[in-house]
């Protein structure tokens, strides 16, 4: 029967709390934690969640009745504790696949964390997964590449490729950035990378450093007989001066350029990742800023949720943190989102901090990049943790070398090329870690060196954002 | 701390080609670990001057469900007697992944 128009405001729970409802394939799904004002109850708060982040709004409108309301809206259909923490709860909210636009992960976070994250009668509001239906993640293009066209086309197998962020950050002429990519493409590395703000400053305009950086890999690739490659960072102000970056990387014959997704918005990132599948090079993400909205453990999006939204936009490589570095990482939640990268399967598992199923098909894998304060004495340990589909990126550690960026690259290598060799003969890498190193520095001054330089240094402050599961 | 030291590069070939060249038990245990993931060894060679290319030639068939280790190694060998200058790498096909879960080449050819 046809409903009759009541103006006026109605307690979200009527519409938007539907606890016997059983989510649809075609849905996508999401968990929230939410941190309530004093006094507005779980049900209701988590049906104003889904209404706002939905269809609804804060009053009846009489247009409501022109259409199906009961098909578009979100529900919220599950609410649970959070282990340890009284202040918040998780309100699981399922969406109609036709509430968003096709391959639009714009349209995605427009709706999920806009309006309603500044809602009032919720104090904090945290996205904490989303899963993706299968339907939806179809009409997406993804990474231009993925982890296995990548290997092909750099004839890299059986072990973690090695990478190097070129330091100082700012301020090296375009000449002399690429003689330190050179000395790091000589001594044994797969990639260097531009630092993440590295865009086309006055020091070193974009043309002159592709120009001499391709010049670095050509030189170091004859010399080695290897494949190398170098992050050439396309980010710029606008799309135009991005894609006449990436053309000018192209036409080259650089293997893969670099974007920073978040401060460059998806809009670009997903436009140039389709440019990269359609012109055959290989897509390198960084994640600036992505620690302002995934750090708080009460507010934000967990960055598991950026790194689904950015598989689906498109990037071959993406920053993950290294659990063992200097920046923050806790060790079963990163190996919870490095799955959610690189594989096509993911269960939920609570214990990794995964809250849904996610079935990703046929759509390639993100190689996820361990970057940040790592070196010689980490790489047993991360050989460990990330396996063979990883991208282990140094900086200090292979240029602040006592003997420079190619014996810090060699360093590098030998310790890698060490510890794989021992995790394939049966070596617990990890507990063994010490003695693989030291074996190999037998044959290898540059890693003894190496060994000797760093010794004592070591990152164990205590993580800010830890799983809730273990959090108290 | 040691002197400083002149890095000379030198031609490499991928994977373990910054270690020392492997031992046979090295390699008997290389190839024990293929099988184990439940790869198919496959065995290449070429010229070192063609090294940088992607195809090299294949020495007769990937040994498709092959589970003896020794077999691999003596085909390594024959492969190698047969070209002995040549590089000759051991392959993993993992045909899941469509791709090659290890490579590296096992004899190291004179450059």
């Amino acid at each position: 029967m046809a409903k009759v128009y009541e103006a006026g405001v109605k307690d979200y729970r009527e519409t938007y709390w539907q606890p016997d409802y059983v989510p649809l394939d075609s849905d996508l799904l999401a968990c929230f934690k939410i941190t309530p004002q004093p006094g507005v109850d779980r049900e209701e708060a988590s049906a104003a969640v889904a209404a706002e982040s939905s269809t609804g709004t804060w009053t009846t409108v009489w247009t409501d009745l022109l259409t199906d309301m009961d098909y578009y809206r979100g529900r919220c259909y599950r609410i649970e504790d959070v282990p340890g923490d009284d202040t918040c709860f998780y309100a699981f909210i399922a969406y109609p696949i036709d509430l968003f636009e096709e391959g639009s992960v714009v349209n995605v976070l427009t709706s999920l964390v806009g309006n309603v994250f500044g809602f009032k009668a919720i104090r904090a509001l945290r996205l904490e997964d989303i899963r993706f239906s299968l339907a939806y993640i179809k009409t997406c293009n993804g990474p231009p590449h993925g982890i296995q066209v990548e290997r092909d086309k750099m004839n890299k197998y059986g072990r973690p490729m090695l990478g190097c962020t070129i330091k100082p950050k700012l301020g090296l002429s375009a000449k002399n950035y690429g003689r330190a990519v050179y000395e790091c493409l000589r001594g044994g590395l797969d990639f260097t990378k531009d630092d993440e703000n590295v865009n086309s400053q006055p020091f070193m305009r974009w043309r002159d450093r592709f120009l001499f950086v391709q010049d670095a890999i050509e030189t170091a690739q004859a010399e080695t007989g290897e494949r190398k490659g170098h992050y050439l960072n396309v980010t710029a102000p606008s799309p135009e001066e991005m894609y006449e970056r990436a053309e000018f990387a192209k036409e080259i014959g650089t293997p893969i350029i670099m974007h920073d997704f978040f401060t460059g918005g998806f809009c670009a990132n997903t436009g140039l990742a389709r440019w990269c599948h359609k012109n055959g090079v290989l897509l390198h993400i960084h994640r600036a800023m992505h620690a302002v909205v995934d750090r708080n453990p009460h507010h934000g999006i967990h960055f598991r949720v950026l790194c689904k939204t950015l598989r689906l936009s498109g990037g071959d490589h993406l920053h993950s943190g290294t659990v063992v570095g200097k920046l923050e990482g806790d060790r079963a939640a990163t190996l919870g989102w490095v799955d959610l990268m690189r594989e096509s399967f993911i269960p939920e598992d609570r214990s990794r901090g995964i809250f849904f199923d996610q079935d990703w098909g046929s759509m390639p894998g993100v190689m996820p990049v361990a970057s940040g304060g790592i070196h010689v004495w980490h790489m047993p340990a991360l050989v460990a943790i990330f396996g063979d589909d990883s991208v282990l990126q140094f900086g200090g550690g292979t240029l602040g070398h006592p003997w420079g960026n190619a014996a810090g690259a060699a360093a590098n290598r030998v310790a890698l090329e060490a510890c794989v060799d021992a995790r394939n003969r049966g070596i617990d890498v990890e507990r063994e870690g010490k003695a693989v190193l030291t074996q190999a520095a037998a044959h290898s001054p540059e890693l003894k060196i190496a060994m000797e330089t760093w010794k004592e240094i070591k990152f164990e402050f205590d993580t800010v954002d830890k799983l809730d599961n273990v959090n108290r | 701390m040691a002197e400083m030291q002149d890095y000379k590069s030198s031609p490499k070939f991928e994977t373990f080609s910054y270690l020392p060249e492997m031992t046979a038990d090295q390699t008997r245990a290389h190839i024990a670990y293929v099988i184990q993931q439940g790869w198919n060894p496959a065995i290449e060679h070429v010229e070192p001057g063609r090294a940088f290319n992607y195809y090299w030639y294949m020495w007769k068939l990937p040994m498709f469900g092959e589970q003896s280790v020794d077999h691999v190694l003596s085909e390594l060998e024959a492969c190698h007697r047969e070209y002995p200058g040549h590089h000759v790498r051991l392959i993993g096909y993992d045909n899941y992944s469509q791709s090659q879960g290890m490579s590296f080449v096992v004899h190291r050819g004179r450059m």
